[in-house]
């Protein structure tokens, strides 16, 4: 019941936020001194004329005052309804549903990948601290820091090619159609991507883990006699992770953006690639839709790290 | 009278050492940083006179060669020496950087500052609006404004593309300042200063402003090291830096891509560049901070 009226109190909040990131977004690309309809229109080879520029325009519903435009766009959220993309003339909700998947599926895995790396390693740093195994821990976390995700990708393609002489296949096969085509496609951009959310997280387990052990009732539980492993993973490990899990809440937004990036080296035909496409086409309601989106899944996982946070210590109320 | 005289004369008193070498004692690795941030200072200052080759200069009897003695990192697919370019294009990143890490960083010290110490109303709008902002992934806010903006070079740098990147990182600088501001808004000096009859914004700027400078400085070099990440990554998907201009993610952009096999050093190093260039800028930041502020070590 606490957690419902949480989850409720937490969704309600969220909503002026999104009003308020529409509302930014909206305003923000109509500034914008191009025209996306001469953009378009020369694209598709079209002779352009003042005529078919107006005529176009009016097609889209661009003729109409910006004021006018944006009570349609608030009216249109308000049902659910982002809109058409200016460039394909496909409803928003399409366009972006198409190319969902491969991106979330790449963001699950590359938060699994950085799990699976930080955890363990964040655990040996700090219980090997200031021994080799630190000091190769730390260079690799730092250095995760630095590496820009894309060219990582880029380094992963090279290689591939030089060792195996094969690179995925281009092109998104469901994994429940073909789990093994499919991983063997996502599991490197994921890897791309995830490197350094791994870096991050690793750095926060070493240094929350290593608070943790300063603390008297672990101290108490050595003197009593139990095994210094045990010690670790039954007494230290269960507090180590709350502030794990909150940074790679907060390192989540980090991933959206490198996901942004390395779908263009990877060739993945995601949301961050539709993204881009946008961003360059001057496609107002995709742009407007994406953005949109990615404040909402932000929120969304926000929402979860907290509802995570008083699961793992049951001492943080919901509040 | 006599307490004073058993002083021991200043001669025999422990002399102050000087914060410089203290720094270097105890945060080598930040000097290695900023040793490493010093030659990519050195490279975009001198380009002209450390770069070989022109940047821009095609020639295309040496098109893609290896790494040698007459081109150090190679040559592109139009036989540009690439570690001019590279040199190059530390102008770029630098440029581009420092400017848009000071610029946000600004901002958003003032916004922060001013909104925590107005609090009531003012803060809670500021809030609201900080709120909106840091709900868009950084790229995500940087690739819109750039859309938007276009394109305004000045002496060589596109500033639209500095604003671009600076937007950002103004809300997380002004919530670091203001949650600073809303102690110091407390401390007695502040009421001193407000009995004085000192105007708000003199006390904004001359009273709470230098008690943030510890946070300003870490904040402004992390997010150099950002930025630089930042602006390749624009520059990588075509909407930062354009060609000719040389710029290390553009390095990496478009046609690269097609020479994985036949040139891997065209990949490889403008990618050690960017790497290099972002941790030693986050190396620095590290020391700085535990330098300037061990409490928020983390």
């Amino acid at each position: 019941m606490q957690m419902l009226s949480f989850l409720v109190r937490r969704i309600l909040l969220a909503i002026p936020t999104l009003i308020g990131v529409a509302v930014v977004t909206f305003f923000l690309i109509r500034v914008v001194p191009g025209d996306p309809v001469v953009v378009k229109l020369r694209a598709d080879g079209a002779p352009i004329s003042e005529a078919t520029i107006q005529a176009e325009r009016k097609r889209l519903g661009l003729d109409k005052p910006i004021y006018e435009q944006f009570v349609d766009y608030m009216v249109g959220l308000a049902r659910l309804d982002l809109g058409r993309s200016l460039w394909t003339g496909q409803p928003v909700a399409d366009e972006i549903a198409t190319r969902f998947p491969v991106s979330f599926q790449v963001a699950i895995m590359a938060t699994l990948i950085a799990l699976l790396i930080a955890i363990p390693l964040g655990i040996l740093s700090a219980v090997y601290r200031d021994t080799w195994v630190d000091y190769v821990v730390r260079i690799v976390a730092v250095s995760g820091l630095a590496i820009p995700s894309f060219w990582l990708g880029m380094l992963i393609i090279m290689a591939l090619l030089a060792t195996f002489n094969w690179l995925p296949k281009i092109g998104y096969v469901s994994i429940f159609q073909d789990p093994v085509a499919n991983l063997s496609a996502l599991i490197f951009p994921a890897l791309a991507v995830g490197y350094r959310y791994a870096a991050v997280a690793t750095r926060m387990m070493r240094s929350a883990l290593l608070e943790v052990l300063r603390e008297d009732y672990i101290r108490t539980a050595r003197a009593k006699g139990v095994y210094r492993q045990l010690v670790v993973r039954r007494h230290a490990l269960r507090n180590a992770l709350l502030p794990v899990v909150t940074v790679v809440g907060l390192e989540f937004a980090f991933l959206i953006g490198g996901l942004v990036v390395t779908e263009q080296v990877f060739n993945l035909n995601g949301i961050g690639k539709l993204f881009v496409d946008a961003t360059t086409r001057g496609d107002f309601t995709l742009i407007q839709g994406l953005v949109l989106l990615i404040a909402v899944i932000f929120i969304v996982v926000n929402i979860v790290v907290d509802v995570l946070y008083g699961m793992l210590d049951p001492r943080i109320r919901l509040s | 009278m006599a307490e004073i005289a058993a002083r021991p004369a200043a001669a025999d008193m422990p002399r102050r050492p000087n914060p410089v070498w203290l720094f270097v004692k105890q945060q080598p690795l930040g000097v290695f940083g900023f040793l490493v941030i010093l030659v990519f200072i050195v490279f975009a200052v001198f380009a002209r006179q450390v770069a070989p080759y022109d940047p821009e200069e095609i020639d295309f009897a040496a098109m893609l060669s290896a790494p040698s003695a007459e081109h150090l990192f190679g040559t592109d697919q139009y036989g540009r020496d690439v570690f001019s370019r590279i040199v190059h294009g530390a102008r770029t990143a630098l440029a581009v950087g420092v400017l848009s890490s000071l610029i946000g960083c600004t901002l958003g010290a003032l916004i922060g500052a001013a909104s925590g110490y107005f609090g009531g109303r003012v803060d809670t709008i500021v809030q609201r609006f900080v709120d909106i902002m840091l709900a868009f992934p950084i790229i995500v806010l940087a690739m819109v404004v750039v859309a938007v903006l276009g394109k305004w070079p000045l002496w060589g740098v596109d500033l639209n593309l500095v604003i671009a990147i600076a937007l950002p990182f103004l809300p997380k600088m002004a919530r670091v300042a203001r949650s600073s501001t809303l102690a110091i808004a407390q401390m007695p000096y502040i009421d001193a200063a407000r009995a004085a009859g000192y105007s708000h914004t003199r006390i904004v700027l001359r009273h709470i402003m230098p008690n943030i400078m510890a946070p300003y400085l870490i904040m402004v070099t992390a997010f150099i090291a950002q930025a630089i990440l930042l602006e390749a990554s624009l520059s990588f998907l075509g909407l930062g830096v354009t060609e000719p201009t040389p710029a290390w993610g553009l390095m990496l952009a478009g046609q690269s891509a097609d020479f994985y096999k036949e040139a891997p050093w065209m990949i490889l190093f403008p990618g050690l560049a960017i790497t290099l260039a972002v941790f030693a800028f986050n190396l620095f930041g590290d020391s700085l901070r535990d330098w300037l502020d061990p409490k928020m070590k983390g």
